[in-house]
């Protein structure tokens, strides 16, 4: 058998939830261990080996958990988003579930961003929030994802409640990039948010700040996918709660 | 029987939706008192300074439109779901996204373009400047046709639950962000004789882009609710 043979049999076998089940079950504490050695070294190294910030001192240290969290809401609005179309589109089961779980960890992570953004801004820029155009784009993102969820847990038939969201998370995709452009310093907002920063780049950011952000940046991602596995396994047992496998398993873990 | 072109679909389902609201001249009119005392509550609440309240005419304006506008959403297929003209529109030979707009349009005509006929005298109790006054209405006749087409979105996916409506303006007011910032901020450009035009191209580009995409996902959307 090719490699892409079995490439494709891994990924229909995925479709099914009973495969997916079993599967995530497998990958699972690999997962959570990458993610919490990733974090671990991140965290090690950005809080105690990284060299102080010669201008803003310690606070911007806060930068290991505020920019993962930021690429992460982002990352996961585009997973949530692209599962949901799948979803709909050829009505494969197994996306919708991993849409729907994907939610909550999205808008945590957008929620986290915007906390610890504010908490840096306090001392370094003297307020807790401004009206910036990144800033604005990552609220409008949350509320975003707070109206997904609303939706999902509105409609009470799972399928059609998957369905319906996919439609608006689709219409939340085209939103993202039009408000990102409409909070323009052409139109009165202000760009106090700095641009991104090449992490690769040693003139831009001393491989000793950089390192453990991009181990922290890999944790995250290994974290997210930890969260979503076990998320998605429930939604599996409550989404088939009828079928006879799920009855059969929990008959063997009553014993 | 003849058979109906498609053209006739759409122009029959239009005059059809607009003799509905037509005999319901009292519902027609909420909206707009809805606009009027919103916007006649700011003046008490800031206060009656011309200058402050002129400055804050096209964000007080345009708040008060889009909310009207979220308000009057319900009406656009609550009715038709209720006694299952939807299904037979959607069962219809004639692709659904076109009867959509046509449903959507008339929704426009009797909601959008009223609120746009109340506008300007609003505009003079709150003290907008004269200059500003052609930039509002243009931004209201270009940003009004987008609040209803992506409002159908959203009403199209809450139509069936029985408590949709808070749920309505939590999925539709972060995507009405864009019309508003860049129709506040052309309306103010011209409250202080800057340039207004890229602001105006933008809502029309926001239009243009709501009307190709809006009636499918509507369409789409409607199907969804009615299984």
């Amino acid at each position: 058998m090719t490699v892409l043979q079995t490439l494709r049999n891994f990924y229909h076998r995925c479709a099914s939830p009973r495969h997916f089940y079993h599967i995530a079950g497998r990958a699972l504490p690999w997962l959570a261990v990458c993610a919490a050695l990733l974090i671990a070294a991140g965290v090690f190294g950005g809080l105690v080996l990284a060299p102080t910030h010669y201008d803003q001192g310690e606070v911007y240290r806060i930068i290991y958990l505020h920019v993962p969290a930021a690429s992460l809401s982002l990352m996961i609005y585009a997973f949530m988003a692209t599962a949901a179309g799948i979803g709909l589109i050829w009505k494969i089961k197994m996306a919708d579930i991993m849409a729907a779980s994907a939610a909550p960890i999205g808008a945590s992570m957008t929620l986290l961003a915007l906390a610890t953004g504010s908490l840096w801004g306090k001392p370094t820029w003297g307020t807790w929030w401004l009206w910036d155009a990144r800033m604005t784009s990552e609220l409008v993102l949350l509320f975003l994802y707070l109206g997904f969820i609303a939706l999902q847990r509105a409609i009470e038939d799972r399928r059609t409640a998957s369905h319906a969201s996919a439609i608006l998370a689709l219409a939340g995709v085209v939103n993202v990039p039009i408000v990102k452009f409409s909070v323009d310093p052409e139109l009165g907002f202000r760009t106090l948010h700095q641009g991104s920063t090449a992490m690769f780049d040693s003139q831009q950011m001393a491989p000793s700040m950089a390192v453990p952000l991009l181990l922290n940046i890999a944790g995250f991602v290994f974290f997210f996918l930890t969260v979503l596995l076990l998320r998605a396994r429930n939604e599996v047992l409550e989404r088939e709660r009828r079928a006879s496998w799920v009855r059969k398993l929990l008959e063997q873990t009553d014993d | 029987m003849k058979a109906v072109t498609t053209g006739q679909a759409f122009r029959l389902l239009l005059m059809r939706d607009l003799r509905i609201a037509y005999r319901h001249r009292a519902e027609l009119a909420n909206p707009l008192i809805f606009f009027l005392i919103l916007v006649s509550l700011f003046p008490l609440a800031i206060g009656p300074d011309p200058a402050t309240l002129g400055r804050l005419a096209p964000a007080v304006l345009w708040v008060g439109a889009l909310l009207a506008t979220l308000l009057s959403l319900d009406g656009l297929f609550r009715s038709d779901f209720d006694d299952g003209a939807l299904e037979q529109l959607l069962l219809s030979p004639h692709p659904a996204a076109l009867l959509t707009a046509a449903r959507i349009l008339a929704h426009w005509l009797t909601t959008g373009l009223p609120l746009l006929l109340l506008a300007p005298l609003l505009a003079l109790m709150l003290h907008l400047p004269q200059a500003a006054l052609p930039v509002l209405l243009y931004s209201l006749l270009l940003g009004t046709p987008t609040l209803s087409l992506v409002g159908a979105i959203g009403i199209a996916l809450t139509v069936g639950l029985r408590r949709g409506g808070m749920l309505l303006s939590l999925l539709v007011l972060p995507l009405y962000i864009p019309v508003l910032i860049a129709a506040t901020s052309a309306v103010t450009a011209a409250a202080s004789g800057l340039p207004y035009a890229g602001q105006l191209y933008f809502l029309a580009a926001l239009l243009v882009l709501s009307l190709t995409l809006s009636p499918l996902a509507t369409s789409a959307a409607l199907r969804i609710s009615l299984r």
